[in-house]
């Protein structure tokens, strides 16, 4: 009998075969903890009273929802989580770097086959390179902190196989909105999803990490691709034969097959105010827009900022309409400035932030108020998210988010 | 008995507590504000003993624990809904408040129907009405019979 990716993950972890519905203790190989949470973590952590960390090295400290501070209380996060990663050796503390979830492959902490938790739901994006990753709240971030493990259900998988070229204009983001909007945001609860097939393959581990992100809004633990030559590259370790196993199985049991045709996708929005509410971007033509945020752990890497810079590049955003570009990461700041994409993009018009989740959880720079409407790259328009509960948000992919700043109202690139 | 307080599906952990008060100092602050974009009334109608009822995919969304720990600030005796977003799961059992599933009770009761609970039993009671709930894994029972996790790890 065969197994899918999660399970050899797993199994591998704890030396012996699992099955979906198993439930394991796992040693955990990497904790992230961001900013908003840090002191709620530590405070449990004290109250379980234990006196140090199970590993030092195995933790990670990132600052991003609150950076820089635009509350007054914000800073005390940060001064809480200094405090405690000094008391207990934490050396990985990511002060300005970025966001979490750009940081923890990007900056080399987690890889293929590992097993990450962090106290922010879109700690899903590290299966992306083949780890198994998932976000929990701060009281269990705590019982790791102190313990080194998390008991854990082995999920089912959904199997997701999509084949073929996708169009010029269609890129990750669409192919997972449409998938959401498939399987409805509860339609993968408690479940994995591994994504297989040519298209796949053919992705940049960037755009696998759109789709890996976005995963936990249709409810699923993780979603997970096998790693490849790219993803190794990427993480910087030998493409060897223990990586060439960490795929599913052709045998392996499936809770249900999703086939996808690469060239049926076309761009679309997930329209206000739930994930799964999936629109053809052109049925969507001449709805105005007051703003568009390019950004996120989603959708703020250098392909994207370089994709929108392509379709921006010597045109102007609408007069009336404000475009904020937030790099998740100072890297891709600094790559995305040393190649230009950072100048077109200003020439243009656009308002360019420090790295971070920015506008993403409603807190930087361009909050909206009531009947506004923004398109908006990254994963989530919850009623509320980035303003007032009127504002309308649209989610869509860099491509659309660009042809839309220039022409005011959502458009095809 | 308590009283049902009736909420649609994939209720976000935004829309049960808005990311502007996860930073009230105490979880006491911020109970005020709990589901104030869906039901402005509720944080000061709700009492000690009475339910959240919900369709499915019940706490989507954000990690953030504060959204059980609202609900169990307010009084609230349960959560049952017909499924649950697995973050808001572990972190209800974690904290020490019920989520049951109950595939029949939403489309049953009303707001401000009258109802009660028997967690051993796995018994829902409306009126002359039973319906039978789910009851939990056994690992997570024992964790919420301990009063959460951190209780638990304490033992």
């Amino acid at each position: 009998m065969g197994h899918t990716l999660i399970e050899k993950i797993i199994g591998k972890k704890v030396g012996h075969e699992v099955k979906p519905g198993d439930i394991v203790t796992v040693d955990v190989d990497w904790c992230m903890i961001d900013d908003i949470m840090a002191p709620f973590a530590v405070q449990k952590f004290h109250e379980m009273g234990f006196s140090k960390v199970y590993n030092p090295d195995k933790i990670v400290l990132i600052y991003d929802h609150f950076l820089p501070a635009t509350q007054v209380d914000d800073s005390r996060h940060f001064r809480v989580a200094d405090e405690f990663a000094e008391k207990y050796g934490i050396k990985s503390v990511h002060r300005t770097d970025g966001i979490c979830h750009q940081l923890m492959t990007e900056a080399g902490y987690v890889k293929p086959g590992d097993i990450a938790f962090g106290t922010d739901s879109h700690t899903v994006t590290y299966g992306c390179v083949g780890a198994f990753s998932t976000g929990i709240g701060y009281t269990e971030m705590a019982g790791i902190l102190g313990t080194g493990q998390l008991w854990i259900k082995v999920p089912e998988t959904i199997k997701v196989e999509i084949d073929g070229t996708l169009s010029g204009n269609v890129t990750s983001k669409d192919i997972i909105l449409r998938i959401i909007g498939d399987l409805t945001a509860s339609g993968a609860t408690y479940q994995a999803i591994e994504f297989t097939g040519s298209t796949v393959d053919s992705m940049s581990v960037a755009s696998r990490m759109t789709m890996s992100n976005m995963s936990v809004e249709a409810g699923a633990k993780c979603g997970l691709f096998a790693p490849d030559e790219k993803t190794c590259d990427y993480c910087r370790i030998p493409y060897d034969d223990e990586m060439k196993a960490l795929r599913g199985d052709d045998n392996a049991t499936y809770s249900k097959v999703l086939q996808y045709r690469a060239e049926d996708f076309v761009p679309v929005c997930a329209c206000p105010s739930l994930v799964d509410n999936i629109k053809p971007v052109s049925e969507l033509k001449g709805t105005k827009v007051n703003q568009v945020f390019l950004g996120s752990c989603t959708n703020g890497r250098l392909e994207d900022l370089r994709t929108a810079a392509t379709i921006l590049k010597g045109k102007h955003v609408a007069d009336y309409v404000k475009l904020i570009v937030t790099p998740a990461s100072r890297k891709i700041y600094r790559e995305a400035l040393a190649d230009g994409t950072l100048g077109i993009l200003s020439d243009a018009g656009a308002i360019i932030t420090t790295p971070g989740c920015g506008l993403c959880c409603g807190r930087g720079g361009g909050i909206l108020s009531d009947d506004e409407v923004v398109v908006a790259t990254n994963n989530r328009n919850f009623l509320g998210r980035m303003g007032t509960s009127k504002v309308k948000i649209y989610l869509a992919s860099p491509a659309t988010a660009a042809a839309t700043a220039i022409a005011g109202e959502i458009t095809e690139a | 008995m308590g009283k049902v307080f009736r909420f649609n599906k994939d209720v976000d952990t935004d829309q049960i507590i808005a990311s502007q008060y996860l930073l009230f100092p105490t979880i006491d602050e911020m109970k005020e504000h709990t589901f104030e974009s869906l039901n402005s009334d509720f944080a000061s109608q709700v009492k000690p003993g009475d339910f959240v009822v919900a369709d499915e995919n019940f706490g989507c969304g954000s990690s953030r624990e504060q959204a059980p720990s609202v609900l169990k600030a307010l009084g609230v005796k349960a959560v049952i809904a017909k499924s649950f977003a697995r973050i808001f799961y572990r972190n209800s059992i974690n904290i020490g408040m019920p989520v049951i599933v109950s595939k029949e009770l939403y489309d049953v009761v009303s707001d401000g129907d009258e109802m009660e609970l028997d967690l051993q039993a796995g018994l829902i009671t409306v009126g002359d009405k039973q319906y039978a709930c789910t009851k939990l894994p056994e690992k997570m029972q024992q964790i919420l019979d301990q009063g959460g996790l951190i209780a638990s790890l304490n033992q």
